[in-house]
């Protein structure tokens, strides 16, 4: 194998694994591969595109974010806190103009990420633990909020980003589009995004070059909260409710996303562009399952299934690159 | 020149015989036609020049590397490891140049990494630390077998995984730079480890840049350069300059000095100081040390391991924080609260340890870039901008090979270390903390390393070598104090100091 595609394979992999499962179900569904079901799977991807944007942040310093759907939720639950609701919706809530609720959403969720950082970096707690901790209180301000009600309405600026179109184009499609673009830029020209690299690929060794660490794991906890408060506030207006609970299976699919698309979970290697294609086999995935005739409860096993084979692919390819340069 | 087979021991047979052997790593060739003899119950010295191609043949005698052309032979029959775990069991261990120890495990668990001892399929833990102890304590080592490995010293996880080595029943042990971070004393304990081991009749490679070392163990030297094996010769036939020789392709006489003699320290008393140490105290690490280090001046720390220098190299970096003492750069107190406080207040640190400096997985230019990024650009990279000043250092330090793509996995233990220096050179820092500066250089790139401190001492900069080797502080310092159990014990200044005053006052 040439070296090129050999150091590449880490890339490589995922991406084969995209194509035949487009083929595959291209083949066994005539629904399938058309136009319209392509803006759906990336109307479907959205919310977990930009929760998993932060999310790759995170896993390449090594660290690990489990509090995103909570914070989705959250601070989903609170835009519409601050938002009139209709006279039927029972919550005790404080509206305020669009542009407040939607100011103090995006602080709440900066302030939970501010807090998941500075247990990792000044208190010292593992970011699995606090971050599993944040999740707790993720979900207990959501029910303290909404006391097991429901509640609709959104300020109007995120209606349209999450249930819009311009033309014939999602808005929820392009604010990921932006995201996963500005992750990108952020992650591969600046100062910052090689601050993150280093950290996951030596977190001794970025110290020891002057490196404040503590600095880039605090700001990539915050990154990774907002990401998910924005996408929890596009995921209220698109799913047109807001309530408990609601984001529960955006956690497992953000992680897979970031790891299926190749990026290391022990830091350092990958990017948006394997995280995009961790989303597309993802999205590819759920949907296609929905075009294919087999009893619906047989489904979750087999994306199971699936995303175990994805996995085992990868890191299977890795161990034989790093095996190979090694000789 | 005879050959060292006929100078040893004419009729002990080779236990391990390699002939042909070649090995490139794409396109470029590491080993060329080499031939090699190990024979039962010899220490062989290995020297050679950074990079040229010692580890790499020792990896491919321990399985680390399975594609090579050429033939070897074990005890007369053919062998090709397909793997390191195949090599071990056929007899032969190696301590790899980069520690390969586990630092979260016990002493005991690394000890016996993979093989714990089991009472009814459990571990039997008990037996496993007792076992422990006193296998270390066979080999002198005094160490708590629950101890925390990565909370030791380098040089006694050195020693320990040497300790496992012998442990698994090795016949043949390779020993990659093992006295790069010991102390005279461990130094003298690891030789009669050695020569016990020899004397049951296992055979020893012993790779090393001390030269003094090896010819003082080893039976056989051979020397290698460029990826040939130039010559094997008895040890007691030769003498370090005819080594020297045959490693550079040169005469060097002047390359290195042996400082048995007097050094006349340059000291500089009434340079301005530029950080002023006042009673600095790490809890048991050392305590109450006050150092003025000056412009234009390179301050020598010298002790031997585990005196505290490696930990008040940390404080001086930020990376400790000192219980008491405190800190002045020009005058003004400064607090060091981490690392990036250090590098703004003009400090810049190379740590003993590659591993903890350098990433192995990225290029050479990143590495080197890391840094100084701030000051090539504050938001946005330039790429372009650092690989041009890597470039520069690549050849300036002669850092082989010269391309700064190339992964720094993929360069010589030597060579690494000259990138670890690298990096804080492009903006010189006001301060420069050098933790074992040239630990793991070849003669020839220690002379470098000298020429560069000693050029960036003249224009002004302040320099701190902390070292284990004598040789080391005294090629280097203007200025010597000696650290002793954490405290300081001695200073000569302008003065004439040899190694023997040195190795007494510590
Ligand atoms: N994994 C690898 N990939 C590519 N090149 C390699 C690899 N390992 C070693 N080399 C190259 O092979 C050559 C020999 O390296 P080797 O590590 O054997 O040197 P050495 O004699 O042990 O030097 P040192 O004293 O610096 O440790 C060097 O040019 C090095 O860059
Ligand atoms: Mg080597």
């Amino acid at each position: 194998m040439p070296a090129f595609l050999r150091s590449q394979m880490r890339n490589i992999a995922p991406f084969v694994t995209l194509i035949a499962l487009i083929v595959f179900f291209g083949v066994s569904s005539p629904s399938f591969a058309t136009l319209d079901n392509g803006a759906n799977i990336l109307t479907q991807i959205s919310v977990t595109g930009v929760i998993a944007v932060g999310l790759t942040f995170v896993i390449l310093c090594a660290e690990i974010d489990l509090s995103v759907a909570a914070i989705a939720n959250a601070t989903g639950i609170v835009v519409a806190y601050f938002t009139l609701q209709e006279n039927y919706v029972n919550i005790a809530n404080v509206p305020l103009p669009g542009i407040a609720a939607i100011v103090l959403a995006v602080l709440a969720c900066a302030f939970l990420g501010l807090v998941n950082a500075v247990g990792l970096t000044v208190i010292g707690i593992p970011s699995f633990i606090m971050t599993l901790a944040m999740m707790q209180i993720g979900a207990g301000i959501c029910a303290l909020l909404v006391r097991g009600q429901i509640a609709y309405a959104v300020p109007d600026f995120v209606a349209t980003m999450g249930a819009g179109r311009i033309g014939p184009v999602p808005w929820i499609v392009i604010v990921l589009a932006v995201f996963l673009l500005a992750g990108h830029v952020v992650l591969t020209y600046t100062r910052f995004g090689r601050y993150v690299y280093m950290t996951g690929g030596n977190r001794e060794a970025a110290e020891y070059s002057g490196v404040n660490v503590k600095l880039v794991l605090g700001a990539v906890m915050v990154i990774s909260a907002v990401c998910s408060g924005v996408a929890g506030m596009l995921g209220v207006a698109h799913f047109g409710s807001a309530q408990q609970n609601e984001f529960d299976g955006y956690l497992l699919d953000a992680i897979a996303a970031v790891v299926v698309g190749g990026t290391s979970l022990f830091g350092g290697r990958g990017g948006i562009g394997n995280t995009i294609i961790g989303l597309l086999i993802l999205g590819v995935l759920n949907n296609g399952l929905d075009h294919v005739e087999i009893d619906s409860f047989l489904k979750i096993l087999i994306r199971g299934l699936i995303l175990l084979v994805a996995l085992i692919i990868n890191v299977y390819v890795q161990a034989v690159r790093e095996n190979e340069q090694s000789n | 020149m005879p050959q060292a087979s006929e100078a040893v021991s004419g009729d002990v047979p080779a236990r391990l015989a390699m002939s042909g052997v070649s090995k490139s790593f794409g396109g470029v060739a590491a080993l060329r036609d080499v031939d090699f003899t190990l024979r039962a119950g010899e220490i062989h010295g290995l020297v050679g020049e950074n990079g040229a191609g010692k580890s790499t043949l020792m990896k491919i005698i321990a399985g680390v590397h399975t594609r090579y052309q050429g033939r070897m032979t074990l005890d007369g029959h053919p062998v090709h490891f397909r793997s390191a775990r195949d090599a071990l069991a056929a007899g032969i261990g190696m301590v790899h140049q980069e520690l390969s120890v586990v630092p979260d495990l016990t002493v005991a668990e690394n000890v016996y990494l993979g093989k714990q001892p089991t009472r009814g399929g459990i571990v039997d833990w008990r037996a496993m630390f007792e076992g422990a102890r006193e296998h270390l304590a066979s080999l002198g080592i005094e160490v708590d077998p629950r101890a925390r490995m990565g909370s030791l010293t380098i040089g006694l996880q050195q020693l320990i995984e040497l300790a496992r080595v012998l442990f698994s029943g090795a016949r043949i042990v390779i020993l990659d730079e093992p006295t790069s971070a010991l102390s005279p004393p461990e130094v003298q304990r690891l030789f009669e480890v050695l020569r016990s081991v020899r004397a049951s009749g296992r055979s020893i490679v012993f790779i090393s840049h001390f030269l003094d070392d090896v010819l003082a163990i080893s039976d056989t030297v051979t020397i290698f350069r460029n990826g040939r094996r130039i010559v094997s010769e008895a040890a007691a036939g030769v003498d370090k300059a005819w080594v020297i020789e045959r490693m550079i392709g040169r005469g060097h006489e002047e390359l290195e000095e042996s400082y048995t003699g007097n050094i006349a320290l340059d000291s500089k008393p009434r340079a301005p100081v530029v950080l002023a140490v006042r009673g600095l105290g790490a809890g048991r690490a050392f305590a109450d040390v006050s150092l003025d280090i000056r412009a234009g001046e390179v301050l020598g720390v010298y002790g031997f391991m585990g005196c505290g220098l490696i930990e008040l190299a940390r404080a001086l970096f930020g990376k400790l924080r000192p219980k008491a003492g405190t800190l002045a750069i020009d005058g003004k107190t400064v607090r060091l609260s981490n690392t990036a406080a250090a590098r703004r207040a003009g400090i810049a640190f190379v740590p003993e340890s590659r591993r903890s400096m350098l990433f192995y997985r990225e290029p050479v230019y990143k590495n080197m870039s890391i840094a100084v990024l701030g000051r090539i650009g504050r938001l946005w990279l330039q790429p372009s901008a650092e690989r041009a000043i890597a470039r520069r250092h690549a050849e300036a330090l002669s850092i082989r090979p010269p391309t700064v793509e190339t992964l720094l996995q993929s360069l010589s233990g030597g060579n690494q270390q000259k990138v670890a220096l690298a990096k804080w050179l492009t903006w010189p820092p006001r301060v420069l903390v050098l933790s074992e500066p040239t630990r793991g250089m070849d003669v020839g790139a220690k002379d470098d390393v000298v020429a560069i401190l000693r050029r960036l001492r003249d224009e002004g900069l302040a320099v701190v070598v902390l070292s284990t080797e004598p040789e080391t502080v005294l090629s280097l310092a203007d200025r010597i104090v000696v650290m002793k159990k954490g405290r300081i014990v001695g200073e000569f200044a302008g003065e004439a100091v040899s190694k023997d005053r040195l190795l007494e006052a510590a």
